[in-house]
């Protein structure tokens, strides 16, 4: 597969998942504005931060009053799960000069990053020989942010005219359900998924999501605990 | 609080946790049950970020039938396990999420 390839097959692989991700920008935008962040900041935000539920987070945190280092630390929280998304891709990645690593972090979501990976597996299965893997992850990740921006825009422009009860938030947990159930293949992915969704239900409360990453370190700890032939 | 420095620290945070590992790459050997792990990641993290939206309203655990979102969820799984498809997911689970509201 060559470079124009694969980055097409990442672009693709991500535009269905655009369809999700739109309404959540949108709902962002929104939720910026009335946090009272300033149009041009709240559109800044998604490409300085580009990270979704942390951008919700930040507005809220902002809209509240919240002191400095509290909301940089709760980002930061938030944000602590991609560790282990640049732990998965960094393998494919080693070869590759310092700026195609810079940019490709900077692209590292958690929709990107779901959306190439299945391809990323079947193109370069041993990390030792990458291929072109890298440009799918760039195809993603590029998609990604386009439409990230876009739907920021609306949601600044117009958002505050949709009415509020369509449930449109509702978008991305479907989102990630057409992502995650095609990808659960063995028994050890499907106890890695129900102790990674049991836990984040049980420690939901805790504070600035600390809950999730301790529910994730426990899918992927359940899920190679399990018993059973490795790949 | 001045929003754009907030914003600046903010970015310089997530951009680090995200390069991390991909910097560290070839300077040292991550352990090996280290490695056995990361093959979860994905299911983990997503199903992690959205089986709380499920089941969680205003952080409550609801499981009854006032709980659209957990219904609509449910025909969503199915849906994704029998197509494989991201669109016609979320179109179907939209569809059962708007039925059921109506209900």
């Amino acid at each position: 597969m060559n470079s124009a390839e694969a980055f097409s097959l990442g672009l693709r692989s991500v535009l269905p998942i655009l369809v999700g991700v739109a309404p959540f920008g949108v709902i962002y935008g929104v939720v910026a504005l009335q946090s009272g962040i300033p149009a041009l900041a709240a559109m800044a935000m998604s490409a300085i931060v580009f990270a979704g539920s942390a951008q919700f987070l930040l507005a809220q945190l902002v809209g509240a009053g919240a002191p400095f280092l509290l909301a940089a630390g709760a980002v930061g929280l938030v944000n602590l799960r991609h560790a282990l998304y640049s732990a998965s891709v960094a393998p494919i990645l080693a070869h590759l000069p310092r700026r195609w690593k810079i940019l490709l972090a900077y692209l590292l979501t958690d929709e990107a990053y779901a959306a190439a990976i299945p391809h990323i597996l079947v193109v370069a299965p041993n990390s030792s020989r990458p291929a072109n893997a890298h440009w799918i992850l760039f195809g993603s990740g590029c998609g990604l942010w386009a439409g990230w921006q876009l739907a920021t825009l609306a949601g600044v422009l117009i958002g505050a005219q949709l009415p509020s009860d369509l449930g449109l938030d509702f978008a991305l947990p479907l989102t990630f359900i057409a992502i995650v159930v095609p990808m659960i293949g063995s028994r050890a992915l499907l106890l890695a998924a129900l102790t990674a969704g049991a836990v984040a239900v049980a420690l939901a409360a805790l504070p600035y999501k600390t809950g999730l990453l301790i529910a994730v370190l426990a899918g992927l700890v359940a899920g190679a605990a399990m018993p059973g032939k490795r790949k | 609080m001045n929003i754009w420095w907030l914003m600046a620290v903010c970015g310089v945070i997530t951009f680090a946790i995200r390069y991390s590992f991909i910097a560290a790459e070839g300077h040292f050997q991550p352990p090996g049950w280290f490695r056995r792990l990361l093959p979860f990641v994905p299911v983990a993290a997503l199903t992690a970020l959205t089986v709380p939206e499920l089941l969680l309203m205003q952080g409550e655990l609801v499981l009854g039938s006032g709980n659209s979102r957990l219904w609509a969820g449910l025909v969503a799984i199915v849906a994704a396990a029998v197509w494989r498809n991201t669109l016609l997911t979320i179109g179907v689970g939209f569809l059962a999420f708007f039925l059921l509201q109506r209900l």
